[in-house]
């Protein structure tokens, strides 16, 4: 064999083998790569986590509820995280990112109360989806009806069709 | 038609590569003021981001080029380790530099506009996790070349680094569809095209093409100096050899 030809056998070598090594590596972390739990996930266990873990979904339209505001000024809010199958409440006391609306992607981060009722989030992340667009844009789509909240995956997020 | 062979050779290249880069750097120029003056001034707020939404201008092509000089890299790299290339281990070591430089912007960018958009400066999410890991491949790979006097040995060693390291570059571009992750899908390269609006695109690949200008121009530039650097240090351990032959004699 050519010094060339074992070179190239030699580099193909390592390059499949640290592919191979770090593929195996990946899947078994899978579920500690995954940055959240969808609710239709956490649905799926026989018993609620009692560790803290991320949820990420949309906010379902319509479960937005403020309540009473600590002495800081920071208020105390209710909303129900959905991906479309599964919904779960979640209570926050903070301030919430400017992106958080109703029907927008959302990751909270906290611990499930101990009946399993709702989750106690103490961070809330608001999740930007891949769509860009000039406001006149968005106004024109959602004014002739081709604009599309597409709940399901919280990966996606609202998904305006064009 | 000239073989790739001909742009091979270091005397060769010395004779395209300088009168390149002004005109390289000229084109930059243009493209780095047009880009900057649509991304700034001449394209749309977006409907939910406002106007933070002109960090992506400065922050996409930065992530691109990551990936971009990581994988030429990886490239000349193998072209170096299996054929011998005299100008292969040249090009990747120049570029790494430029690529972490890259990667830094991508990193920086993006930590100030995740603040006001998601709420956070950083999250251990796959995307962002995965680029930092790249930033660190960078680093090591230029440690490398530090670390060895002897350039063959440091060009082999590096190489393999390059090699192993270039299994992150799929993981990158692919994270955000394999893991759930903070960070949002591909917008450009994507299936089914864009999900940027039409007015957007403009002033991203301007400043994508500023910045592949630059990098060109950069690297033809650090090459330039690593070859005429090693043609120095011949000259001189050849002086030093005669002079030691004159001694013994």
């Amino acid at each position: 064999m050519k010094k060339k030809t074992r070179r190239f056998y030699l580099a193909a070598g390592i390059f499949i083998f640290a592919a191979g090594a770090v593929a195996l590596t990946l899947n078994a972390l899978k579920g500690s790569i995954t940055y959240f739990y969808l609710p239709s996930d956490l649905a799926a266990l026989e018993e609620k986590p009692t560790t803290a873990i991320r949820l990420g979904g949309l906010v379902e339209t319509g479960s937005l509820a403020y309540g009473e505001t600590e002495e800081d000024g920071k208020p105390h809010v209710a909303f129900a995280v959905t991906d479309g199958d599964t919904r779960i409440n979640v209570a926050y006391v903070g301030l919430l990112p400017d992106l958080f609306r109703e029907g927008q992607g959302v990751i909270v981060q906290g611990r499930f109360t101990p009946d399993g009722d709702h989750l106690n989030a103490d961070t809330v992340l608001a999740k930007h989806d891949e769509n860009y667009m000039p406001k006149e844009v968005a106004d024109a789509l959602k004014e002739s009806g081709r604009w599309q909240e597409t709940g399901g995956k919280a990966g996606t997020g609202s998904a305006p069709q064009n | 038609m000239p073989s790739l062979y001909e742009f091979a050779n270091p005397v060769r290249f010395e004779r395209w590569a300088r009168p390149a880069i002004p005109w390289l750097v000229g084109a930059t120029t243009l493209l780095l003021v047009a880009g900057l003056y649509y991304a700034l001034f001449n394209s749309p707020a977006d409907y939910q981001q406002g106007d933070s939404v002109r960090i992506m201008y400065v922050h996409v092509p930065a992530a691109w080029m990551a990936l971009f000089c990581y994988s030429l890299i990886a490239v000349s790299s193998a072209v170096g380790f299996i054929w011998k290339h005299p100008l292969a281990d040249v090009a990747a070591k120049e570029t790494a530099p430029i690529g972490a430089a890259f990667t830094f912007l991508a990193l920086f960018t993006g930590s100030i506009w995740g603040k006001p958009m998601w709420g956070a400066w950083w999250a251990w999410d796959a995307r962002l996790t995965s680029v930092l890991i790249l930033f660190f491949l960078y680093l090591g790979y230029m440690a490398i070349w530090r670390t060895f006097e002897d350039k063959t040995r440091a060009a082999r060693l590096a190489a393999i680094l390059a090699m192993v390291g270039f299994v992150n570059i799929p993981i990158i571009k692919f994270s955000v569809d394999w893991w759930n992750s903070l960070h949002q899908p591909a917008s450009v390269f994507r299936a089914g095209g864009p999900t940027i609006h039409s007015s957007m695109l403009p002033p991203l690949f301007l400043m994508a093409g500023a910045y592949m200008t630059f990098f060109a121009a950069a690297l033809l530039q650090s090459m330039r100096n690593e070859l005429m650097a090693r043609r120095l240090a011949r000259i001189d351990s050849g002086e030093k050899k005669t002079a030691a032959s004159l001694v013994e004699s």
